[in-house]
């Protein structure tokens, strides 16, 4: 770096070519996402304001027909309350689970511990339609895998409901999210110091303060960042509640799916699009805030 | 090192059966005798397997994904390396804001780019054509790429280019030499993860996707929203075997914890 700047300084009276070097290595990419991404997303926030309707499809004025429906209707009110309430459950979820076991995987010795991260972190990879598949199969409705072994055991005597609720949805999204808690955990682990952990316990330290007092408070940021991550993709989730939630169970991105290629209300499904956008990089550019704030020490 | 305790062991030891519960019955599944769905099944058969023959769709629909993976994963990777040697090394104005652009796929629904891109390319007529999936597929898969080229770049050790240099070596000579294979492994690593990235997308893919250029996740999806049969699980099982497969190829040359979270620190 300060070769660079030694040289940039002696050169920077003239027009200095080294400047334009960055932006011109970065022009294709840059005019790649300004043709593909930001101009198609203004153009959606554009398209929610038009009008729509049955006979005369898409009108191009500019009303807020379609921002007034999202705003006065219960329908789409229940729809996103159930978007978030989901959201927030497999985040917790993922975030209670996830976390230990991340924590379980970095005390393992060599061998096992990369056989089972890769068991862990591996369905990352796999087929969400896959995954969704195999929890379909499980839930399946009173005939499932899971109501058979739960009465085998005696712990239910009638089956439950996992297919078409939002416990499955929630219960499968956990599944399909939990690879990106305990990977955001398991980065968090590696920057910890195991000596601090051994002057603790040599010290006195009892298993459960070394946890509470060492571990927890440097794992912490790990834990907000996962959750962060997993709340987003689960709120704007769709194969997984398409296929467990059904048609009925409408959560914001099957919602916008089904106005899109059934109803053929692009208007309409704009706006709810644009919502959950909006929604989203609010809840996210706010918790990244917040996070850096909290723990500036952990992130220098 | 403290070992895990019994409680601990046991925990983990459910953790796993809930991790690979739904990816075994799929595999399971697909080898039932029988003509409706069923576990656990009467003996084995592979006849949902030679099933997937006679549905010609599935079969046009993984080539298709396959193509697109290929094309779109080349594609951002060639892109993302010039874009990452800028952001690597260099200050200039705009850095944080460019990477944030960058990396925007990663925080936009895929949900809302499907749609978007649905809007755009039917109003620029490229609506129901390769072409646009592949525009869509490349920026999709772009930040999986970018991470782990800029990976590399920031981890490079450039004496060896300032040796070049110092020795008479122009810069693309300099680039083609040294910069270039020194990040190959880095490369290799972010093209096969960009291509799973593509293979794998499915809620983006169902908007601009039409019988024609549908992928295999996106045919999956739809068959499975009509009915569950054995013959999607014995697809699914396909799937599963060939991600598998390259998983574990990935895991062994290159880490996957250190290709899923990205080596290099300065890459936020």
């Amino acid at each position: 770096m300060k070769r660079r700047n030694i040289a940039s300084v002696s050169s920077a009276t003239t027009a200095d070519p080294a400047r334009v070097v960055p932006y011109l290595l970065s022009l294709p990419a840059f005019l790649l996402f300004v043709g593909v991404v930001l101009v198609p997303i203004a153009m959606t926030v554009l398209l929610s304001f038009h009008d729509w309707g049955q006979y005369k499809g898409i009108q191009p004025v500019l009303i807020l027909k379609n921002w007034r429906e999202v705003a006065s209707d219960g329908y789409f009110h229940e729809m996103f309350l159930r978007t978030f309430r989901v959201a927030l459950l497999v985040t917790l979820l993922t975030a209670v689970l996830g976390g230990p076991e991340a924590y379980i995987l970095s005390r393992m010795r060599p061998p096992w511990r990369g056989m089972f991260l890769l068991v862990v972190l591996g369905p990352l990879l796999i087929s969400v339609v896959a995954r969704t598949l195999g929890w379909a199969l499980l839930f399946g409705g009173s005939s499932g895998v899971i109501n058979k072994a739960l009465i085998n055991l005696g712990m239910i005597s009638a089956p439950l409901p996992f297919m078409f609720t939002e416990t499955g949805v929630v219960v499968a999204l956990t599944h399909v999210l939990m690879p990106f808690m305990v990977l955001a955990v398991w980065a968090a682990l590696q920057r910890l110091d195991p000596q601090v952990e051994n002057a603790a316990a040599s010290l006195g330290a009892g298993q459960a303060t070394i946890l509470r007092r060492i571990v927890l408070p440097q794992v912490l940021p790990g834990v907000l960042s996962g959750a962060i991550i997993v709340f987003s993709l689960a709120a704007s989730a769709f194969a997984t509640p398409a296929i467990i939630g059904g048609r009925r169970l409408k959560v914001a991105a099957t919602l916008a799916y089904d106005e899109f290629l059934n109803t053929l209300n692009w208007p309409l499904g704009a706006a709810v699009a644009t919502l959950l956008l909006l929604a989203l990089v609010t809840i996210i550019v706010g918790c990244n805030r917040l996070l850096e704030r909290r723990y500036a020490e952990v992130f220098r | 090192m403290s070992r895990n305790g019994p409680l601990a062991l046991a925990f983990h030891g459910l953790f796993v059966v809930f991790m690979l519960a739904p990816i075994v019955i799929v595999c399971a599944v697909a080898f039932t005798p029988e003509g409706y769905l069923s576990f656990p099944t009467q003996g084995l058969s592979l006849r949902w397997f030679k099933a997937i023959a006679r549905y010609p769709e599935f079969i046009t629909a993984f080539w298709a994904s396959i193509w697109l993976g290929l094309v779109s994963s080349t594609i951002a990777l060639t892109v993302s390396v010039p874009a990452a040697l800028a952001i690597a090394r260099h200050e200039f104005k705009g850095r944080q804001t460019l990477t944030a652009l960058f990396m925007s796929p990663l925080m936009i629904p895929h949900v809302v780019l499907g749609i978007a891109f649905l809007r755009f390319f039917t109003q620029i007529g490229l609506g129901n054509t390769f072409l646009g999936l592949v525009l869509a597929h490349i920026v999709v898969v772009f930040p999986f790429a970018l991470r782990l080229t800029l990976a590399s770049a920031v981890g490079m050790d450039r004496a060896i280019e300032h040796a070049a240099i110092s020795l008479g070596a122009t810069e693309w000579v300099v680039f083609r030499r040294i910069t270039l294979p020194l990040i190959t492994p880095g490369l290799v690593s972010g093209w096969a993860l960009a291509f799973i990235q593509s293979f794998d997308e499915v809620t983006m893919t169902v908007f601009i996707a039409a019988p024609g250029t549908e992928t295999l996740p996106v045919r999956m999806f739809l068959y499975i929203q009509d009915n569950i049969d054995p013959l999607v699980t014995s697809v699914s099982a396909v799937v599963i075997t060939l991600t598998t497969i390259l998983l574990v190829l990935l895991d062994r040359t290159y880490g996957l914890d250190r290709l899923l979270i990205g080596r290099g620190r300065d890459d936020a």
